[in-house]
């Protein structure tokens, strides 16, 4: 039994097709990429991995070790072992990084009187370079750099302990040293623990650190694509998404390409 | 008493029928005005135990530990008034009580709030059931703050008090006033008159804890002045269902460098109606006001959130701050924030924001394994996270604890 089975998926939202008919199978302990040009489904497919309300299904099944996620509420596949590292999280006044660290991994929130120190937040936060004096205490993204926020969410995704991580653009908005520290934290985390690996991005500065089996690209709400991820960026590099994947004549750039944001 | 006594009273008996400008009027003759003369107590612990622990909803501390000294009144009745006997700097005794035994007090009494300002404060007048005086003298420095609790403990009573409070020069005075009532009863009427002097160098803070049944009507009214380098700070917190509330609070920054905060967390439930603001007058060279509050209206309550500073000299700056949640469609906010500005060189500002909950939020919390129910309590928390300024840690931390405690069971 493959850990997430995705057959024939459709999506829309607000009555809009989104997903169109997308298939993909990730076994345990897997690392996959998923590149596309903006507006070709990478964060609906993520969203609707998750559970997010907006996101219908019409046609097609997810199941994930077997159960079907289709109608699943969000928090229940947090229970079962999916974990996200958002690209831009929300800000949350009042909610501390440390309660939300705590609630990853299905901790009561932090009271002094029954843990005079903290000691579920704080190592997880030394463990992706963040100060746990500095961190613990701070409200859920409110005045986080870029690197910090990304950093806040690998630690929430450590505490949970998935089965399946999906990384949404880890490397966007990082300076090239703290995607450094982030990558290698999670390459390790990955080889430990055997879990398998969704990553959405445009670039390729991160894989030499995650050692992804396959890379997947994303067209029109579909996988058009697939195949050793190195090949792949190294082609779309040169060619552009349109031309790659044969969607125009080689040597004419068009619009599909000018999203690729590299 | 008989110093302009009679001139007190003519003036509170011309305003007996003026309603207030704001909130409903409420007819006052609907409510009782007797009560039984209760026995006085040695502590708050030996009171019986439903008002204990209402009391200690409210932030009283029944053993009276980290305290200065502690005010208790049930009804009409003062059943306890007392500072420890170390705190030799403080005082604090029932209003009746410190004007009959301080002639000197009449300097104060009536001096920063009008006695006819309206059919409140004339009933406070004409009707006084004591209230609390507290005197910090001059230099004093007291951490532990003073607690004082009016507590309505008859159906239908109205309690009508009268609070002094004064810091002498270069004095520091922490107080708690809790407000409630017995969890036998449903309805009555609070109105509390308060008037604060703040002198030179003196700093006050006042966390004032309402904790009502559901069918109390409150009318506070309360004034501070603030002398030279003064520090006044004012928590407000209610978090439980009311009748209605309409209140206030205004604060005078009469001398040079006077500082003055207010803050509430307000979270409004059933058919509440809270209508409560802050006002500061910036008088003097130097002085700063600053105005925050949080207001959630849940149900079918409507919180108005008043705001309004005046600059009337250089040299001011005054912020006020308003940040709204709503969790339901029949309940609503009004934030009225007024910034006035009336010497070249006030700096003065405002910021109002009413939302509610968003999806982003309630699904980020989701996604790491909350319910909705569950995300939803968590960020309401967090929004009435009582980062309350200006109060002492283990003052901070204890307050804290408070608000959890009632949250818990009210939200």
């Amino acid at each position: 039994m493959s850990l997430l089975e995705i057959q024939d998926l459709h999506v829309s939202i607000d009555g809009k097709k989104v997903l169109n008919g997308l298939n993909l199978t990730m076994e345990k302990g897997e690392v996959h990429v998923i590149m596309g040009p903006n507006g070709s489904g990478k964060s609906t497919l993520t969203m609707t991995i998750l559970g997010y309300p907006s996101y219908n299904i019409t046609a097609g099944k997810m199941t994930f070790s077997g159960t079907e996620l289709n109608s699943m509420p969000i928090y229940e596949r947090a229970k079962l072992g999916i974990s996200i590292a958002y690209q831009t999280p929300p800000e949350i006044r009042g909610v501390k990084l440390r309660d939300i660290i705590r609630i990853s991994g299905n901790k009561p929130l932090w009271n002094p009187q029954d843990e005079p120190e903290e000691n579920i937040a704080t190592p997880l936060l030394k463990k992706v370079g963040l100060n746990p004096e500095q961190f613990r205490d701070r409200d859920i993204g409110v005045g986080f750099s870029g690197g910090e926020r990304k950093r806040a969410e690998i630690a929430q995704v450590f505490a949970a302990m998935p089965r399946l991580m999906i990384l949404d653009e880890p490397d966007s908005g990082v300076d090239i040293d703290s995607l450094k520290t982030i990558a290698v934290d999670l390459g390790e985390y990955i080889k430990e623990q055997n879990c398998a690996c969704l990553i959405i991005t445009h670039y390729r500065h991160i894989l030499p650190y995650l050692k992804p089996d396959i890379a997947h690209v994303m067209c029109g709400g579909k996988i058009m694509k697939s195949g050793n991820p190195f090949e792949v960026f190294t082609q779309i590099e040169e060619k552009g998404y349109c031309e790659y994947l044969g969607l125009c004549p080689p040597g004419i750039k068009e619009e599909t390409e000018r999203g690729m944001e590299i | 008493m008989s110093w302009k006594k009679e001139e007190l009273i003519k003036k509170a008996t011309d305003a007996q029928n003026t309603p207030a400008k704001l909130g409903e009027d409420i007819d006052i003759s609907r409510f009782k005005q007797e009560a039984a003369l209760l026995p006085q107590v040695a502590s708050v612990s030996q009171l019986s135990n439903d008002i204990v622990e209402n009391a200690k909803s409210v932030g009283i501390n029944p053993n009276e530990n980290n305290r200065s000294g502690t005010y208790f009144q049930l009804d009409h009745s003062v059943v306890l008034a007392c500072q420890k006997k170390e705190m030799e700097g403080v005082e604090v005794l029932s209003t009746t009580q410190a004007l009959s035994q301080y002639d000197w007090l009449k300097d104060y009494y009536w001096k920063a709030a009008a006695v006819d300002a309206d059919k409140y404060t004339a009933m406070s007048e004409l009707h006084q059931n004591a209230g609390y005086f507290i005197h910090a003298k001059p230099g004093a420095r007291l951490t532990m703050p003073i607690q004082a609790c009016l507590f309505i403990g008859t159906e239908g009573l109205v309690q009508s008090v009268h609070n002094i409070i004064i810091a002498e020069e270069g004095s520091e005075l922490h107080v708690i006033a809790g407000c409630t009532t017995h969890p036998g009863i449903s309805s009555g009427m609070h109105i509390g008159v308060s008037e604060f002097y703040i002198k030179k160098g003196a700093t006050v803070t006042f966390t004032m804890i309402h904790g009502w049944a559901e069918d109390v009507e409150v009318r506070p009214r309360t004034v501070a002045i603030v002398e030279e380098g003064g520090t006044f700070i004012s928590n407000y917190i209610c978090f439980k269902p009311v009748r209605s509330i309409q209140m206030y609070p205004t604060a005078y920054c009469v001398g040079k460098d006077a500082r003055v905060r207010f803050h509430s967390l307000i979270y409004g439930s059933k058919n509440s109606i809270i209508d409560t603001g802050s006002r500061v007058f910036l008088q003097a060279e130097g002085s700063r006001a600053e105005m925050t509050a949080r207001v959630i209206a849940a149900d079918s309550s409507k919180i108005i959130s008043r705001g309004h500073v005046i600059g009337e000299v250089t040299e001011t700056k005054g912020h006020l701050e308003c940040r709204g949640l709503l969790l339901s469609n029949t309940a609503s906010i009004h934030a009225i924030p007024e910034i006035e500005g009336k010497a070249e060189g006030c700096d003065l500002s405002h910021e109002a924001a009413v939302g509610r909950i968003q999806q982003a939020q309630l699904c980020y919390l989701m996604s790491r394994g909350l319910n909705e129910d569950e995300a939803t309590a968590l960020i309401v928390r967090g929004f009435l996270d009582p980062e309350i300024p200006g109060l002492p840690e283990h003052l901070k931390y204890e307050i804290k604890r408070t608000i959890e405690m009632t949250s818990e069971k009210v939200m």
